[in-house]
């Protein structure tokens, strides 16, 4: 096992978790009327709104996901951080003051505001349902992930705990409770990770790493192999019968070599003449009865090590072993100029045994600090550019449409206050982006990675400076996924019983109704995210956030923007717009190749070559936002007469 | 439930002004956002240029997180003025 169950973290969790029920529980005396649940009154200050904002955004998809993806990816992984950043300028120049001026708790009504249409509310309502749900599965399954090690406990327990502790966050102070228990955590989160930076440009780097709390980071071992005259390979008494070469692992590159009963299995790089360099590899085996061996052994036993160090390191042109304490740029253009041991991945299947085999790949570090590791930028078709291009469409234009960052305009008492409150989440959410290209690259040099789950880095990077500052980092992560759950489910809560059954239905309910109403749905919603939680587990929690990102872009943002910007949007344009926007990107991200492999079907075979819809589908909502409105020009001016005769 | 803001919003005259300028200012950030996105999907050798010490993807990177919140704390001051010139 790569780490050990924490105590302390177990303890800060649960110490998190009393505190903001004690929170929740306390402000729940203040929230009677519907203004108070939805909207926490408006009156929150822009700063703390704009921390709030932070402690939303800042998932575990952007907290654990992001410095993951750097870890092993590189700056492709950065580049996520950027995509979602660069969206916050879409929210502050063209939605923020216009959502506050027209909406009261959720965006249905600022969409609704010229209409009062039941098309819009339906549509909308369904939308910030299928985002809001689309959302808080990575989050559930993220809880999930992070519970199994730190806490010791199975899968279903850390997304019972946390939806069971959200649900009732929400259920009892809605808005307020959320927005506080997001502010400590978004601020938490800043100073924590600032640490963590602090000390890691402290540090500097190093050929052979410090590794986790006081355990050495392992050496991985190089081998200078004889090929025989019958076939066979040698070397250190480590033997392969002849025919390795024409084995399943000698096709895929690698040798598996035995030595006092023990199997390795190590990768082939041919040599001079005769002679092959063998490196050793870290590998998963799943045996005909699903049991799984790390290095061939259990998990517990520890043999599945933590990896991640620069092979050479050079400052200003010299070769050193280790550099002493260095400035943030200091610390980048240090790892441009060095080589970073990065890690390959094959499938090899011998017999009814599947084996996952982690490769090494030393790689320049200036090829680490530009993309392509892990987006096909390089020589790439014309498909594998557009996917990459939709896919930054979607990050830009997917954080401005997302109906839990949209409903959180209400809460604060004026347009500027909106505004302010959105370049506070600039700053902060910039500067937290700008932290994780360190924890990043540290969790890559520093020997921490565990290679079957990289979302583990950021903590892991955090435990080799020892187990405070991991046990902090680990309770801010829970304290992550609470932030996120809770905002969503108070947005999902607010269409079903706000935009659904008051707006749509027209059960006009009292005002301790409407705070009912909203309760329960916030229950409904908090069960079917456990459900959910559990049901996904093992899915890639990036993957879904991209989802949710594309959605979102596709299904909102037209609507959004050419309500406010096209005098000649009528209701049905919005709602078909709405519809359009989300049917084809829903649509095409089923008949994806992502969603291919995972129906259990070859990639290749799926109907479009493209995972990230956003490109067609943000286009398509436009088009059907302008035709629907110019057929319905005639309906709309007649309402308006109507309406005019009617005063 | 009725439409409208939770909270009495007053009239804000400077409306307009601060409508034109955020379209302004997103044309421009978007403009410099996309030409990041089209060098990497075109020409992504050339974010391996060494620029100020740094490859040009991470000093293009800093650059878009620096940029969004100069031209954010820019937009902020001159609505904040015109606010003031045009709600007194």
């Amino acid at each position: 096992m790569i780490y050990q169950t924490s105590p302390l973290a177990i303890g800060l969790f649960f110490a998190f978790v009393a505190f903001v029920l004690g929170l929740s529980f306390y402000l729940a005396r203040r929230t009677t009327s519907s203004e108070g649940y939805y909207a926490a009154g408006g009156n929150i200050h822009w700063f703390t709104n704009g921390i709030a904002f932070a402690g939303d955004y800042l998932s575990a998809a952007s907290f654990l996901g992001i410095c993951g993806m750097i870890a092993t990816a590189g700056y492709d992984g950065w580049m996520y951080a950027i995509g979602y950043l660069a969206g916050w300028m879409v929210a502050l120049f063209l939605v923020a003051e216009p959502m506050k001026r027209l909406g009261k708790y959720t965006f249905t009504d600022a969409l609704d505001s010229k209409f009062n249409s039941k098309g819009i509310q339906l549509m909308a309502a369904i939308s910030t349902l299928v985002v809001s749900v689309f959302y808080l599965i990575p989050q559930m399954v993220g809880a999930g992930v992070l519970v199994k090690p730190l806490l010791g406990m199975p899968h279903w327990v850390g997304v019972c705990i946390v939806g069971v502790v959200v649900t009732l966050i929400v259920a009892t102070a809605g808005m307020a409770s959320t927005t506080y228990v997001q502010f400590f955590k978004g601020a938490l989160l800043l100073i924590v990770s600032t640490v963590v930076v602090v000390s890691l440009l402290t540090r500097g780097l190093s050929t052979e790493p410090k590794g986790l709390d006081g355990q050495e980071h392992h050496k991985f071992h190089s081998l200078t192999a004889t090929l025989a005259a019958d076939g066979s390979l040698e070397a250190e008494g480590y033997v392969a019968a002849a025919g390795w070469k024409d084995s399943e692992f000698g096709q895929a590159g690698f040798v598996k070599l035995s030595k006092d009963g023990v199997e390795t299995i190590w990768h082939v790089q041919e040599g001079a003449a005769g002679t092959y360099t063998l490196e050793e590899t870290l590998f998963v085996t799943t045996t005909a009865n699903g049991e799984k061996l790390y290095n061939g052994s259990q998990k517990e036993e520890g043999k599945f090590f933590p990896v991640g160090h620069l092979k050479e390191i050079k400052i200003n042109g010299q070769q050193v072993a280790q550099t002493g304490a260095l400035g943030p740029l200091a610390f980048l253009s240090a790892v441009k100029d060095s080589t970073v041991v990065l890690w390959g991945k094959k499938y090899v299947v011998e017999g009814a045994n599947k084996y996952e085999i982690f490769y090494q790949k030393p790689t320049p570090g200036a090829r680490v600090l530009r993309p392509g590791l892990k987006f096909k930028v390089d020589n790439a078709t014309g498909t594998e550019k557009f996917n990459f291009i939709s896919l930054m469409i979607a990050l830009f234009c997917g954080t401005a449409a997302l109906p839990h960052i949209l409903i959180r305009y209400y809460t604060v008492p004026s347009q500027a206050a909106a505004r302010k409150s959105t370049i506070v989440a600039i700053a902060a959410i910039g500067f937290f982006y700008l932290l994780t290209l360190f924890l990043g690259i540290g969790a890559m040099t520093n020997g921490v990675i565990n290679l079957t789950d990289n979302n583990m880095s950021a903590p892991l990077l955090a435990l080799s400076f020892g187990v405070v500052l991991f046990a902090v980092i680990s309770s801010l992560a829970f304290a992550t996924v609470l932030g996120t759950v809770s905002g969503l489910i108070v947005a999902a809560s607010g269409a079903v019983a706000h935009d659904l059954m008051d707006n749509f239905l027209g059960l006009k309910m009292t005002d301790a109704g409407k705070v009912k109403a909203g309760k329960i749905a916030a229950v409904v919603v908090g069960l079917i995210a456990i459900y959910l939680g559990i049901v996904f587990e093992g899915m890639n929690v990036s993957f879904l956030v991209g989802w949710a990102f594309a959605v979102a872009a596709s299904a909102n943002l037209p609507a959004i923007l050419m309500l406010l910007f096209w005098k000649k949007t009528t209701a049905q344009g919005v709602a078909a717009s709405i519809l359009v926007g989300l049917v084809s990107a829903l649509g095409l991200i089923l008949i994806s190749p992502d969603m291919w492999v995972r129906y259990g079907l070859l990639p290749g075979d799926a109907p479009v070559q493209f995972n990230s819809p956003a490109a067609i589908s943000i286009p398509l909502s436009v088009i059907a936002l302008v035709v629907v409105s110019l057929m319905t020009q005639k309906d709309a001016v007649t309402a308006d007469a109507t309406e005019t005769a009617g005063a | 439930m009725g439409h409208g803001p939770a909270v009495k919003l007053g009239k804000d005259n400077a409306a307009g002004y601060k409508t034109k300028l955020g379209i302004g200012m997103f044309i421009v950030y978007t403009l410099v956002y996309f030409g990041f996105v089209v060098i990497n999907a075109t020409k992504p050798s050339l974010m391996q240029e060494i620029v100020f010490g740094q490859t040009l993807a991470v000093v293009y990177g800093l650059g878009l997180l620096f940029f969004a919140l100069v031209l954010a704390v820019i937009y902020n001051q001159l609505c904040t003025n015109a606010e003031a010139r045009l709600n007194k």
